[in-house]
């Protein structure tokens, strides 16, 4: 047999493996991600041109498999390169979902190629977890995009987690006489891929957009698992390595990022909290908020010894992240020391805003994670919230009632006077009252976080 | 049990624990990138579907394995493209 296929894939393998681990570090992750993309490259190619059928010969229709590798990447390079920096989130979310959809065409296709009289009981197993796993992550991930995108709002009715508990079984049960022989036909095939799909859409319907990001890193690991599944079924390697990689670090990613939010997985998936306006602990709702103009901002802030600037996903959405740093560089003119605190759930995703600021060329080191700069509150003379609720809201670490309560926050309160750039009075992700705004050290400063800051920078310049 | 298949669940298992020790302690700031990177990753369900496409002799299989190509390729392409745009942000611009 020859080795020059093996050896190629074991090579990807060792790329995915040193990619994801150079992503592990910001100085690293670039060249991570590159050497990743050249060992799949290495692996596509090497399977076009090596890799053997069922009937033991080499593959056909190479011609038809270039042409679809063009207008793939024509397609995802075009939407890659034009996708805007906060839409990023939703992004990964649709490329999720195609290589879900992936994964179940292959098993669809397996089926109607080998029929599941010549499929072996683990063959046809890899073949049903695929097309279950992969349609529930296209489906799904595809709902999460069109959340993102604010096409579609959360969906909730009556009984829905029994429906979808009742939907899940079922899909199991037919899933599982397809594997045992006692159903077949490619019509069973179809219509538990039907029952997936709609599966993965009820699942993520009624979750809040707030919480999206953990569906997506879930979602993320679900076709790690669905690629594994191929990798089975061909005997393949290098889909079983990055398949199971993904799937194993994508489930920890998830993991780590529902902790980062003080809440289980579990409590995410099923309590459908982010969305309702739940009201619960509107400590201070009945006190009246002090209003601030642009002018007086301005001059708290260039007399300041030190201002730490907490961005949110207001600041995103207002495409404000590069008015932010002339402000950033403004004050600095002035003498002033300037900080940037990152809440980890800051922005869509965790390090989404980190990604942003970047953009913005801002400084990595002045970025700032919430462990450390919550003991540098009490001598921070003014801070500055952009766009950011539920991160700041003190309800977190007293209201036991509290649907937040437990969430780490970033401790603005305790620094001198904390300024609060907002839209509206309208409560943040979580829907709930943040009692932070009644604050005597607290003011507000009402209007689009990109206008109010234009006007902060104007008054600064002209102090 | 079949010694080959043996051999492909401690591939599991080894792929699993050192799936969880790549990511268990990188800092937040770099969940959003890893996450796509790792998506990017799982694209290699493409090499199934060039499989799958490769042996493909009626028009509905060559219709459905092209479609499949398709989608994988978004998968891999949009995937690393996005990951590298975002860490591009990363890079100290002089």
């Amino acid at each position: 047999m020859d080795a020059t296929l093996p050896i190629l894939y074991l090579v990807a393998s060792i790329t995915f493996i040193t990619g994801l681990k150079l992503l592990g570090s910001p100085k690293s992750a670039r060249v991570g991600n590159l050497i990743a993309a050249g060992g799949m490259t290495v692996a596509i190619f090497g399977t076009m041109f090596l890799a053997k059928g069922h009937d033991g010969q080499p593959l056909h229709n190479l011609e038809w498999i270039t042409g679809a590798l063009v207008v793939g990447t024509a397609i995802g390079w075009v939407m890659a390169m034009r996708v805007q920096m906060t839409a990023m989130p939703q992004m990964v979310s649709f490329f999720n979902g195609m290589g879900g959809a992936c994964a179940a065409l292959i098993s669809v296709m397996e089926y109607q190629a080998v029929g599941e009289a010549g499929m072996s009981f683990g063959g046809g197993l890899a073949t049903v977890a695929g097309l279950v796993i992969g349609s529930v992550s296209f489906s799904g991930s595809i709902i999460a995009f069109l959340k993102l995108e604010g096409r579609l709002g959360d969906i909730r009715f009556g009984g829905q987690q029994f429906v979808n508990n009742a939907l899940l079984l079922g899909v199991l049960a037919l899933g599982g006489a397809i594997v045992g022989s006692y159903l077949g036909g490619l019509n069973m095939v179809l219509l538990l891929t039907a029952a997936a799909l709609l599966f993965g859409i009820l699942f993520v319907l009624p979750i809040g957009g707030a919480d999206m990001p953990v569906v997506i890193s879930l979602l993320n690991s679900f076709t790690g698992v669905a690629a594994a599944c191929g990798g089975f079924l061909y005997d393949n390697m290098v889909m079983l390595i990055g398949g199971i990689l993904v799937g194993s670090a994508g489930t920890i990613l998830t993991i780590v990022m529902t902790r980062a939010m003080n809440r289980s997985l579990a409590n995410v998936l099923f309590t459908n909290f982010g969305g309702d306006a739940a009201g619960g602990g509107g400590g201070g709702a009945g006190g009246s908020v002090r209003e601030l103009s642009a002018a007086d901002a301005a001059v708290m802030m260039a007399y300041a010894r030190q201002v730490v600037i907490v961005p949110g996903y207001g600041l995103a959405v207002a495409q404000a992240q590069h008015v932010c740093k002339q402000l950033e560089k403004e004050l600095q003119e002035k003498g002033v020391t300037v900080k940037y605190a990152i809440h980890p759930v800051a922005g869509r995703m965790p390090g989404h805003m980190n990604v942003l600021l970047a953009e913005a060329d801002v400084e990595y080191d002045k970025l700032v994670e919430m462990e450390e700069i919550n003991p540098e509150m009490p001598n921070t003379d003014v801070s500055i919230v952009v766009g950011a609720n539920d991160v700041v809201n003190p309800a977190a670490k007293t209201d036991t009632s509290s649907p937040i309560y437990g969430m780490p926050i970033i401790d603005v309160e305790n620094s001198k006077q904390v300024i609060i750039l907002k839209r509206s009075m309208k409560s943040g992700y979580a829907g709930i009252e943040n009692e932070l705004f009644y604050r005597p050290n607290c003011a507000m400063l009402f209007g689009d976080a990109k206008d109010s800051l234009t006007k902060l920078v104007n008054e600064v310049k002209n102090l | 049990m079949d010694p080959a298949v043996l051999s492909l669940l401690y591939l599991v298992i080894l792929m699993i624990f050192l799936g969880v020790e790549l990511i268990h302690h990188v800092p937040s700031v770099l969940h959003t990138p890893l996450m796509s990177g790792a998506n990017a990753i799982h694209g290699v369900v493409i090499i199934g579907s060039i499989i799958v496409m490769g042996q493909a002799t009626d028009t509905l299989s060559m219709i459905l394995g092209f479609l499949a190509v398709v989608l994988g390729t978004l998968n891999v392409v949009g995937g690393f493209v996005v990951t590298n745009r975002m860490l591009e942000m990363f890079k100290k611009k002089s």
